[in-house]
């Protein structure tokens, strides 16, 4: 990817549509968009990974054929359009899914259809991909999937350890022999509300640490 | 050209809409066999559980395999029969897991329903019968597996398409199904199946289980699914345990003469 006559690819005003998304621009502790995914499925890690990873392949997808088409789409139907398209992808990582992670895509269950509305993808599309090339489209799509995925999997990955006191299935509260010492697990961070207090928590965190998020 | 006028859209939207169709049935069809093989792996990894085997099938490398290889040890034999009690000659009881709501949906003389023989290590022998049924928000299913006596409820086995995650969803959890074992479904020699019963039911009562608490509609579900689909087999019971008896009695004649 280095490749030296590629360079601009990864050009300084790129690489901050790529990494935007992961701080001041989070969608999701920010914009405050896909919070009911991120509550519904970051109850254990692996989900939240698969979640994660298919958001991003939707949102640098979706920005992608929606950048390539922008010229041709007549816009009295471009939301329709953006629709066609999101939802097409969306259908298409679902039939994935369901043939290679079976037992996740049942976790997912609607969630991974649900990924239609998810405003961070419409959102991205209209303010971006309609009006700009389709490589920055792109990066902007893939940025602010992992921007998302990165909450997604912060959230999972204390959810598990504190309410099933496993990561990834692994039990590592069992093996660090906490249960012989009285440690017993929090059931509260497998229930959703806990989830939206964890939401509440990183953005607390996130914006004691930038205080321009700060609304005046 | 005018993007805007009625025929550019128009064709615009027709062309988008043939491509994406073929896309999507291109993907469809050819991951077909992989999902379909999915599914039949949880149906026989469901089989199992409710006899309470195959439960490393999270932990093993291939799950798949594993649930294959366990599914030809435990699973003997399987058959259909219908609602007469007769067995119906050369039908998959497997394939009709598949499609059992079209088997409930038939007139009650056209049903094909599944059995399944299981025997454990110990040599005995138990039977697993699917059941399927509606919940709240959609279908429910599961596998009722019986002592070699038809009545006793050995382990059962819940699954849902999308109750309520914290309330109907329940039925799918262990806790909820180990209720049902050592329950009876035969009351006088005829099929009464198990009731949910709200506010908690008595331990000493072989007929009934707890209620999903906040999750009324659903447990009528699988209340209503457990009766429906267990008195379809009522007849053919009756029939296994009738040559039983005329066994037993043959038997302890045949004792008797000498």
């Amino acid at each position: 990817m280095s490749n030296q006559e590629k360079e601009p690819l990864f050009s300084a005003k790129n690489m901050k549509l790529l990494t935007s998304p992961f701080g001041q621009n989070n969608p999701v502790t920010v914009q405050i968009l896909g919070i009911c995914s991120a509550l519904a499925v970051t109850a254990k890690l692996k989900p939240a990974f698969v979640m994660s990873i298919s958001v991003m392949v939707v949102t640098g997808f979706a920005s992608l054929i929606v950048s390539l088409l922008r010229k041709g789409i007549p816009s009295r139907i471009r939301i329709i359009v953006q629709l066609v398209v999101v939802a097409s992808l969306v259908i298409l990582v679902d039939q994935v899914l369901k043939a290679y992670v079976y037992d996740v895509s049942k976790q997912l269950s609607v969630f991974v259809g649900l990924i239609i509305t998810n405003c961070i993808i419409m959102g991205r599309i209209e303010a971006f991909a309609l009006g700009n090339k389709p490589w920055p489209a792109f990066l902007d799509g893939v940025g602010n999937g992992m921007g998302y995925g990165l909450i997604l999997i912060v959230l999972g990955f204390f959810r598990e350890l504190l309410g099933a006191g496993t990561l990834w299935g692994y039990p590592v509260m069992e093996k660090l022999g906490l249960y012989e010492v009285g440690y017993v697990n929090n059931g509260l961070m497998i229930l959703p509300p806990m989830a939206l207090i964890c939401v509440g928590l990183i953005i607390w965190i996130q914006r004691s640490r930038n205080r321009n998020l700060i609304e005046k | 050209m005018n993007k805007n006028s009625n025929t550019y859209i128009i064709t615009y939207a027709s062309v988008m809409v043939v491509i994406v169709a073929a896309v999507l049935s291109f993907a469809a069809l050819s991951l077909k066999g992989v999902q379909q093989q999915n599914a039949r792996v949880e149906k026989m990894g469901d089989i199992l559980r409710s006899i309470g085997e195959g439960g490393e099938a999270d932990r093993v490398p291939d799950k798949a395999a594993y649930i294959n290889e366990m599914y030809r040890k435990y699973i003997v034999d399987s058959y259909a029969v219908d609602v007469e009690g007769g067995k119906i000659e050369g039908v998959d009881a497997f394939a009709l897991l598949s499609d059992l709501k079209m088997q409930y949906e038939k007139p009650a003389s056209e049903r094909q329903l599944p059995v399944f023989v299981s025997r454990n290590d110990a040599g005995k022998t138990s039977y697993v019968i699917p059941v399927w049924g509606t919940g709240l928000w959609g279908p429910v299913w599961g596998y009722v597996a019986l002592a070699e006596d038809w009545d006793t409820v050995e382990g059962i086995v819940f699954d849902h398409k999308g109750e309520t995650p914290g309330l109907g969803a329940e039925i799918a959890t262990p806790a909820f199904q180990a209720q049902f074992k050592g329950k009876k479904i035969l009351r006088d020699g005829k099929v009464v199946a198990i009731a949910l019963q709200k506010g908690g039911a008595p331990d000493d009562d072989p007929y009934a289980v707890d209620a999903v608490s906040g999750g009324t509609l659903t447990s009528v579900g699988v209340e209503n699914m457990l009766k429906d689909c267990l008195s379809d087999y009522d007849a053919f019971i009756r029939k296994q345990l009738g040559d039983r008896t005329q066994e037993q009695v043959l038997t302890s004649n045949s004792e008797n003469n000498e």
